[in-house]
């Protein structure tokens, strides 16, 4: 288990003529775990699709654990493990079932009914799919995924229907694959998610990686350049303008989210609280050292990531 | 309550399983799938058994003697065109929708693995059909000691291999609800009007023409030859041959996974 498990360079996929990947390129090593981070809509499944080679692409290199995946090979296949957005089963099957058929594929299967039990799919698993929750169908193909112990997993929105309980099984999962050496490609368009599981993030948007990098050197850069803080939106910033120091300014990105830029030092910090203090008002969330991956996708985007 | 996972318990060991198990453990699952959905089970087995019993016995239509015989061959060609056609189609069609061909071939299933346990699936409950209605024919005085059985078996095969291919190649390519209607028309208008319940030589002149070109009109023709002790005519296995190469042929190009 030496070399990348994922190299991608230069990826493009279209869809009727329009670019849905668009020049992308991602690394993830051996045994790590990789978030593809981007609001709907910005080529992370497909990305991600052409990696398992489900999908073709119209240009670039892919390279999965060493391997072309676009004839999408048996031998590759058998060595990764695939949790397709929405899950994938026939409607009637009952998760005993579906886990059964997946787990019948593999040499050296995980035992089906530990994986029902812990991923809390015990009292469901005589169900039909088609009656199953969206949050328990994601379940069942969360174990599909991991059931075949791959080397390699692709997690494509692994939380996105859960409730937090069930996000935290999922967090835990990851936990455990990275720990025993299993790679994890994932898609999310939460931030938390992509900051608590990720060694590395890429912050994908229209096709293209806008940013990448572990989640501190995300959220660090420039940071010594900016002080945040909440308060009441819509507060008259003259005053504070006029009271801060050559060349720093301020503005308000979105409502009651107030920015200060420029060289932020004690006399600056001491400028902002006292303006507040004269009009009343408590300034909250107040920090000058680290950036949320939010602030550092709606600068590289000019979008929000939850519409 | 979250789990904690203990050192080890994801540690790869990834490898494809036995082909023979995959198939086996597929082909059971379709098989089980088919006979426990009401609507399947309507098409497959109640609606031919129930003309099986109810024409052998009412003597409403008039038919040569035995009657349970003449009835046998129409109940089976029946049978094959519900479950090689209507039944495999609308399966094929909500299963793309609920994805779970591209499930599988995101295992280390074999492309042509997943194809074979869907026909494995298929001929398992032919299979079945044809034990039930036998069985149920021979308690109705039907003696198969007249019939050529091996001619029977060959067309239920070529039949089902007709009617599958376009049961797949209608399942294949559209929406699941317009398969869902498409299906279930073909199916109606072929038992009336397409030679199954209708022998040929009753439907008007230019219709027969076209009837006898038709998966249906050759099967049922063929089957209630056969089971009188004749022989199907090169036509019919002709036909069949040609339905399931072509069909066959052309959903191989236009199947789409998902």
């Amino acid at each position: 288990m030496s070399g990348p498990a994922v190299e991608v360079r230069d990826l493009v996929v279209r869809y009727q003529g329009r670019a849905a990947v668009d020049g992308l390129d991602l690394d993830l090593p051996a045994g790590r775990v990789l978030a593809l981070l981007g609001p709907n809509g910005a080529g992370k499944t497909t990305t991600v699709e052409v990696c398992e080679g489900l999908r073709r692409r119209d240009a670039g290199e892919v390279r999965v654990l060493g391997v072309d995946p676009a004839g999408a090979p048996d031998a590759l296949r058998a060595r990764l493990g695939v949790m397709p957005q929405g899950g994938g089963a026939y409607p009637g099957v009952r998760v005993r079932e579906m886990l059964g058929l997946v787990a019948a594929c593999a040499a050296n299967p995980l035992d089906p009914e530990w994986l029902i039990e812990t991923l809390g799919l015990a009292s469901c698993a005589r169900t039909p799919f088609k009656r199953l929750s969206v949050g328990q169908q994601q379940r069942l193909a969360l174990a599909c995924a991991v059931v075949g112990r791959p080397e390699l997993v692709f997690l494509d929105e692994p939380t996105a229907s859960l409730d937090p309980q069930g996000r935290r099984l999922v967090w835990e999962l990851v936990r455990g694959l990275r720990a025993d050496g299993v790679a994890v490609l994932l898609t999310t368009h939460l931030m938390q998610e992509a900051e608590t599981l990720a060694d590395h993030i890429v912050i994908v948007d229209h096709g293209r990686v806008v940013a990448q990098g572990s989640p501190e050197s995300l959220t660090a850069a420039g940071a010594d350049r900016e002080l945040r803080f909440r308060a009441a939106a819509g507060m008259d910033l003259r005053l504070l303008a006029s009271a801060l120091p050559e060349g720093c300014t301020v503005t308000e990105p979105s409502a009651g989210s107030y920015l200060v830029e420029g060289s932020i030092d004690p006399q600056v910090l001491s400028a902002v609280t006292s303006w507040c203090a004269r009009q009343g008002v408590l300034a909250d969330d107040l920090r000058i050292a680290r950036r949320s991956l939010e602030d550092v996708f709606l600068e590289l985007t000019g979008r929000e990531l939850r519409s | 309550m979250t789990p904690h996972f203990e050192a080890g318990t994801f540690t790869p060991a990834p490898g494809r399983g036995p082909l023979g198990r995959m198939l086996a453990t597929q082909v059971s699952l379709e098989t089980r799938l088919a006979l426990r959905q009401g609507e399947q089970v309507l098409l497959t087995l109640v609606i031919p058994l129930a003309l099986l019993v109810g024409l052998a016995l009412l003597r409403v239509v008039p038919l040569p003697e035995p009657r349970v015989t003449s009835v046998l061959g129409t109940v089976l060609a029946l049978a094959v065109m519900s479950t090689a056609f209507t039944s495999q189609a609308i399966s094929l069609g909500f299963d793309r929708r609920y994805g779970v061909l591209r499930r599988l071939a995101a295992t280390a299933v074999p492309r042509w693995l997943i194809v074979l346990g869907r026909l494995g699936g298929m001929a398992t409950v032919v299979a079945v059909q044809l034990v039930v209605l036998a069985g149920v024919a021979l308690l109705l005085g039907w003696r198969p000691g007249t019939g050529s059985l091996g001619w029977v078996l060959l067309l239920v095969l070529l039949g089902t291999a007709a009617f599958g291919a376009a049961g797949v190649l209608l399942g294949g390519t559209l929406r699941a609800e317009l398969v869902l209607a498409v299906a279930n028309i073909v199916w109606f208008v072929l038992l009336f009007a397409g030679g199954v319940l209708v022998p040929v030589a009753a439907l008007p002149g230019p219709l027969a023409a076209v009837v006898m070109l038709l998966p249906s009109g050759a099967l049922a023709e063929g089957l209630r030859t056969a089971l009188l002790g004749g022989a199907p005519t090169l036509g019919q296995v002709l036909v069949l041959l040609a339905w399931a190469v072509i069909a066959g042929g052309i959903a191989g190009r236009t199947v789409r996974w998902s």
